[in-house]
Parts: C-alpha cells; sequence; structure tokens
C-alpha cells in the first residue's frame, strides 16, 4: 500500500483493498494510472502478478518496465506490438553493415591503388583481382539485402 | 475495429525476421510438430469420443468445446501446442480472443503471430522479453556505427595521403535515412532503475540515452499513449 494509505493504481483499478503486501504497489503508484491500465488491458492483472512473482525482487522494476513497453507498443500497434520496431532494428543493422563493408573495401582501394606503379605487372593484376572481388563481395552483400 | 489504429509507415515482414532469433522457437515448433510438447494421442481419443475432433491448440488447452466460430482456431492449430501455451501463460485466452476480435480478418493472422513471438521471448526472459533483443539491437548498431566511423575516418586519411590519382570506388548508394529508435519510456520518477540490457547491469552501468525520436514519425513515438 502506497504511502499514506492510498491505495495503488492496480488495486484503484481493480477495486480491491490495497494491502501491504501487495505485489503491484511497489511499481505502480497511484499517481499514474494510465501504466497500470495499459499493462492490465494487454496482459491482465493476474498474468502480471504471476510474471512479477516469477521474478527475483531485485529484478521486478526492470520487468515492469519491460511489460509497460510491450503493453505500450501493443496498444499503439495492435498487429505488430514490438516487432515492428525490432524488425526496424533489424533493417538499420543490415543497412550499417552494408555500408561498413562497402567502406572495407574502398579503403582496400585506397591502401593499393597508389601502390601499383611500382609493383611489376603479375603482382599489380594479383591486386587488381583481389580488389575486385572484395567489390563483388560488397556489392553482393548490398543485393541481398534489398532482395 | 479499433479506434484509433493507424497503419504503421513501415511494414514488417515477421517471416524476415533474423534467422538467429527464431531458431529455438523454430526449434521448439519442431517440437510441437513432432508431439513432444502438449497434445499426446491420448488427447486426440478423448476429442474423438466425448469434445468432438478437431479441436485448435487453444481449446484443447483450456478444455473446452472448440466451437466452428472459434476466433483462435485459424492461428492455433492443435500441432502447435507450445506456441499457444507461451501466448496463453504471457497474455491469456480472454485477452488474445478480444484483441483479435478487435482487428479486421486480414491483420488477425500477423497480429496472432507476433503475439507468439512476444510471448516466447517473454517466456526465455521474463525480466526483459521483447526488450531485451531491441536492446541488443541498439547496442549492435552502435558498435557497426562506430566501427564505420572509424573506417570512414581512415578512409578520409589514406585518401588524404595518397599519392597521385586514386581511383575511388562509386560512392556507396545512400540507403533512406533510419527511423528512430524507439525510446523506451521505462524509468520513473520515483526512482525505479531505467531498463538496462542484462549484460550491462551486470556491469553495473546505465543504457546510453537513444537518439531522440523523430517528431513526424509517430509509429515509434511512444510517448503518445
Amino acid at each position: 500500500m502506497a504511502g499514506s494509505g492510498t491505495p495503488c493504481a492496480s488495486c484503484k483499478l481493480l477495486r480491491r483493498r490495497c494491502t501491504p503486501e501487495c505485489v503491484f504497489a511497489p511499481y505502480f503508484p497511484a499517481e499514474d494510472a494510465r501504466r497500470f491500465a495499459t499493462v492490465h488491458r494487454v496482459f491482465g492483472a493476474s498474468n502480471v502478478s504471476r510474471m512479477l512473482q516469477e521474478v527475483a525482487p531485485a529484478h521486478r522494476a526492470d520487468a515492469v518496465s519491460s511489460l509497460v513497453y510491450e503493453a505500450s507498443a501493443r496498444v499503439r500497434d495492435p498487429v505488430y506490438g514490438c516487432v515492428a520496431a525490432i524488425s526496424s532494428l533489424q533493417q538499420q543493422v543490415s543497412q550499417l553493415q552494408m555500408q561498413l563493408a562497402l567502406a572495407h573495401a574502398e579503403i582496400l582501394i585506397c591502401v593499393q591503388q597508389p601502390q601499383q606503379h611500382g609493383h611489376p605487372p603479375a603482382a599489380a593484376a594479383l591486386q587488381e583481382q583481389q580488389q575486385q572481388h572484395v567489390l563483388q563481395n560488397a556489392h553482393h552483400l548490398q543485393d541481398s539485402m534489398w532482395t | 475495429m479499433v479506434r484509433g489504429y493507424i497503419r504503421p509507415k513501415i511494414r514488417p515482414n515477421p517471416a524476415k525476421i533474423s534467422r538467429d532469433l527464431d531458431d529455438d522457437m523454430m526449434q521448439q515448433q519442431q517440437h510441437d510438430d513432432d508431439g513432444e510438447y502438449g497434445g499426446g494421442g491420448g488427447r486426440d481419443d478423448e476429442d474423438a469420443l466425448h469434445l468432438g475432433a478437431g479441436r485448435c491448440a487453444a481449446c484443447r488447452y483450456l478444455r473446452r468445446r472448440c466451437t466452428h466460430d472459434c476466433v483462435l482456431a485459424p492461428f492455433f492449430p492443435a500441432s502447435r501446442p507450445h506456441r499457444y501455451a507461451c501466448v496463453h501463460r504471457v497474455f491469456g485466452a480472454s485477452n488474445v480472443a478480444r484483441l483479435l476480435e478487435s482487428l479486421p480478418m486480414a491483420e488477425r493472422s500477423e497480429a496472432a503471430n507476433t503475439m507468439a513471438r512476444e510471448a516466447y521471448w517473454r517466456v526465455q526472459d521474463p525480466v526483459y522479453g521483447v526488450t531485451g533483443i531491441i536492446s541488443r539491437l541498439q547496442d549492435e548498431i552502435r558498435a557497426v556505427q562506430l566501427e564505420l566511423a572509424r573506417t570512414q575516418a581512415q578512409i578520409t586519411i589514406v585518401a588524404g595521403s595518397g599519392s597521385g590519382v586514386t581511383q575511388r570506388a562509386p560512392p556507396p548508394q545512400q540507403p533512406p535515412p533510419p527511423p528512430p529508435l524507439p525510446t523506451p519510456q521505462l524509468a520513473r520518477a520515483g526512482g525505479h532503475p531505467t531498463l538496462a540490457v542484462r549484460r550491462q547491469e551486470q556491469d553495473e552501468e546505465l543504457t546510453p540515452t537513444p537518439p531522440p525520436p523523430d517528431p513526424t514519425d509517430e509509429f515509434l513515438n511512444l510517448d503518445k499513449i
């Protein structure tokens, strides 16, 4: 039970007496009723209570935070929820990895190009083959990202 | 219909989610198909004798008759009991049914799939659930961005110090700017710790503040809820 005996947000929403042992009270104060309402709407009070009790007390605050985040995402996007964010982040990772591969190819060219003037023709041809191979790998990676 | 439902600008395809994230789930589904989890031959006999053959995973789990208009049946077949078990454990049967009923028929399959994934990740990680994956992806993005910045700095140095005409590779095609990272509103003003990645928590470090969301992209702005 929070502070001066006022019920926590969960007990207020559920219209029940908030006891000192209330599992929700430390994480859903009465000042922010919307937070518990969101979680209750998506997961249900009984499920949240069970999930909190299955988690060590030291981690319950983080668990509540993540549940609120997931519930908020699901309320905002009932179809995809948090999965939309994951997909977006994965796209970013793929794009950045593609840029990194191209940057590596470019730096390899920049390093080896000035050295070709002082090398015999055979070595220059080998270096050019290596550069083309790196560029092909980079572009294949670029193409695969967009298919 | 959900009032105020906004179709996202980016339509993610859950099927293209990284295989690494779904390996465990695929293995579980394979186990379900092989009949290792739940169901069992005994229940099939019970279905045939008393409750009718062909109950969906939800009705089988709830031990009730599966009617022809069961809202969960199309998305939770009896061949995948573990999938529904996770959803039931995290969301609950009534919440799942209510959510699916509030959506157009065309969207229900996607919604069921995403709920199953979120439930699975929550079962795997009871503390962080899917937000742990988001944190790991954000970390990966930061690492790759750092590496990219270092490489581009090296290119600048090498190109500037190179002699003669250097035949530069064509500039990489600029991809569209990535959407802003989700900003988890996880901390409470009352002093509860902000959400940290589990390994960061072990190092007793807080997750760095992500970049501010793009105000033009309300899809990822969770502050409006």
